[in-house]
């Protein structure tokens, strides 16, 4: 579920609050905030739509975690999805990387 | 040369509500709900198209990588690709249907490598189509659908269908949930791209897939099939949502000791997984997999790591609890039936696109899997798309026409308690859920399980409507209680094993039940025996 808008990076662009297709965040006159996070379905879309690198997706769907931001940010997993995607410069030619034809038909 | 697209036009906008004036209206926003926009607009039509959450991140698909059933047209590949899964389907696809899927697949897939969809080469350099990365693809879908004028509407689910004196489909109404207004399309005709159903498991990305579209499309009259092929269940690590059960091909699977569990598998023995779930835990570990295949699964499928990435879990050399999640119709097979070439369902005007509409006829009874499915999302899409854009054009003017709104359980005043959807949802979980009433199917525990579920539909039909806050929630409970009792309806029919649905008191498959099965109905569900195409000929020809 998500657990983390990490407010030192967030810029209130509030591009999660759109494209969560649950409807987790709702907006404020900062920035948003996790309003029904029960409603959550771990799909990890609104970190990896998130240009900041501000939010975290725990992945444990059933239940709220306790997390550590400061050690997120130390281990670099803040936007670690968006660079495995290539959805950042440094990445982008992962974009093209799919290995899938040598997965299918095992 | 740059084309131009008619937009559909805003008639109104005043506090409380939106109004606009369309050809066609597309109701979802993934794979088939894009394709039967863009294809709907290309065909000349003013189209609006109206997403429950946001067109790019909604659905199935974009959450995750799927497989697409892209098969070069080479005859004896495209033959094998057909002949292939026949038997797990329990022969009952329809050969000319498969063909006709995989040529549109392979023209739509096409066309979205000149959108400029960064397709792999492989080590030959030839590119390679049969997989779609779903973050990716549904970005560049939403910005072609823009670009081909369509309107679209972000966290706007539908509501209830709107029908004309002559019961030809009007348009739909429904709830903005961000700006807490209500918007209305008024359309000659109407695409349903809700997808299926997956009854809020959190199966990934599937939680907005809770059947909204069969319940108002049930509403306006329209039928269902194969709806007893809806008993999918997906691995995942029982703590986390990501489903890739292709990865599991290559998993040990043991039990709480350590002791492999005979006869369990990905393919072929998730009985036996469900079956050892019901005793305790089970571990998976991808053990087959050799350093290469490793390599290859990490860039193909980032998202399937972050679950063990972010624990401090190696899948390849530690074992992990799994589950299985319910997929229900997103990847059984069944859905709204569709009559024709165009993708239209029984009531006029309304069409239905991707795993909304049955799949049954290139999968048979059996899941195909992301792959036929994303095949059939991007073809029925397409067809979808041009039946309701040909549909409209053939209506010609409807100013004046009046239209009446069709929806029931959860819109109306009723005479006692509000509806709970969040309550009810529970309570439909608690009959689809369970391996011992979905997975393994048996008359008399389907029996009393439709009699709850009856009980639930009887119950939530007369009461009120909840506050507009929860008359969303409300609305999906209802539907996935109008989708239970349509599956178990039709599971009580076939009295026989075949594809996915088993029965343990009909085990084997039986040649007298080679045949699909409609259902349909609101406060009476019925279902009957339809006879596939090629029994019809031979019918037709004695």
């Amino acid at each position: 579920m998500i657990e983390v808008i990490d407010a030192e990076r967030c810029t209130a662009c509030d591009i999660c609050v759109n494209v969560c297709p649950t409807n987790v965040f709702d907006k404020t006159d900062g920035i948003p905030t996790i309003a029904r996070q029960s409603d959550c379905q771990t799909c990890f879309l609104c970190e990896l739509y998130c240009p900041e690198d501000a939010l975290f997706v725990s992945p444990f769907a059933d239940a709220p975690q306790a997390i550590d931001v400061a050690a997120l940010k130390e281990a670099a997993v803040l936007g670690s999805y968006r660079r495995a995607v290539g959805w950042v410069d440094e990445s982008c030619h992962l974009r093209a990387a799919d290995r899938s034809y040598r997965l299918f038909g095992h | 040369m740059t084309k131009r697209y008619d937009r559909a036009e805003k008639l109104s906008s005043s506090a409380g509500s939106i109004v606009f004036d369309a050809d066609v209206l597309v109701l979802g926003g993934g794979p088939a709900g894009t394709w039967a926009a863009i294809s709907a607009a290309e065909h000349g039509a003013r189209v609006v198209l109206a997403d429950k959450g946001f067109c790019g991140t909604s659905g199935a698909t974009a959450a995750a990588g799927t497989g697409v059933w892209y098969v070069d047209p080479v005859p004896e590949h495209r033959e094998a690709a057909m002949a292939g899964r026949e038997k797990l389907g329990g022969y009952l696809q329809d050969r000319r249907w498969m063909a006709r899927v995989l040529d549109r697949t392979y023209a739509q897939s096409n066309q979205l490598a000149d959108w400029g969809y960064p397709y792999p080469a492989d080590e030959d350099g030839k590119p390679q189509r049969n997989s779609l990365q779903g973050p990716e693809y549904m970005r560049l879908m939403r910005k072609r659908t823009k670009q081909a004028g369509v309107t679209i509407l972000d966290h706007s689910p539908a509501l209830e269908l709107l029908v004309d004196g002559n019961g030809v489909v009007a348009g739909a109404a429904g709830l903005r949930r961000q700006k807490g207004d209500r918007w209305a399309v008024n359309a000659k005709a109407v695409v349903i791209a809700t997808g299926g159903c997956a009854f809020l498991s959190k199966t990934l990305g599937s939680n907005v897939l809770t059947g909204d579209g069969y319940l108002l499309a049930a509403e306006a009259g329209a039928e269902f099939t194969s709806m007893e092929f809806s008993n999918a269940y997906a691995i995942s690590p029982a703590f986390g949502s990501v489903t890739k059960t292709l990865f599991y091909s290559w998993a040990s699977f043991t039990d709480q000791q350590g002791s492999v569990i005979p006869g369990a598998s990905s393919k072929g023995g998730r009985s036996v997984i469900a079956r050892a779930l019901r005793k305790g835990p089970v571990f998976a570990q991808l053990d087959e997999a050799d350093a290469e295949t490793q390599r290859h699964m990490r860039v193909s499928q980032p998202n399937f790591f972050l679950p063990f990435d972010r624990t401090g879990i190696d899948p390849f050399t530690q074992r992990f609890p799994i589950t299985l999640r319910l997929e229900g119709t997103v990847r059984g097979t069944g859905g709204l039936r569709i009559v024709d070439d165009s993708c239209a369902t029984t009531v006029p005007g309304l069409y239905a696109a991707g795993d909304a509409a049955t799949r049954e006829l290139i999968c048979g009874g059996f899941t195909g899997g992301g792959s036929h499915n994303a095949a059939w999302a991007m073809s029925s899409g397409y067809w979808a798309g041009q039946g309701a854009a040909e549909f409209a054009r053939q209506l010609g003017a409807t100013v004046g026409r009046q239209a009446f709104r069709r929806g029931t359980i959860g819109l109306r005043s009723g005479n006692g308690r509000t509806l709970q959807g969040g309550a009810l949802a529970r309570s439909v979980q608690d009959e689809v859920f369970p391996y011992e009433l979905n997975y393994f199917r048996e008359a008399g525990r389907l029996g009393e399980s439709l009699n709850r579920l009856d009980g639930l539909w009887s119950e939530a039909s007369h009461a009120a409507s909840p506050d507009e806050q929860e008359l969303l929630r409300a609305r999906e409970a209802a539907a996935m209680l109008a989708t239970a009792r349509w599956m178990y309806r039709s599971a009580l029919a076939r009295q026989e094993s075949r594809g996915m649905h088993r029965r343990d008191d009909y085990p084997e498959q039986d040649d007298r039940y080679r045949h699909y099965v409609t259902s349909g109905g609101l406060d009476d569900v019925w279902t009957s025996a339809r006879p596939l195409v090629w029994a019809q000929y031979s019918e037709a020809a004695e």
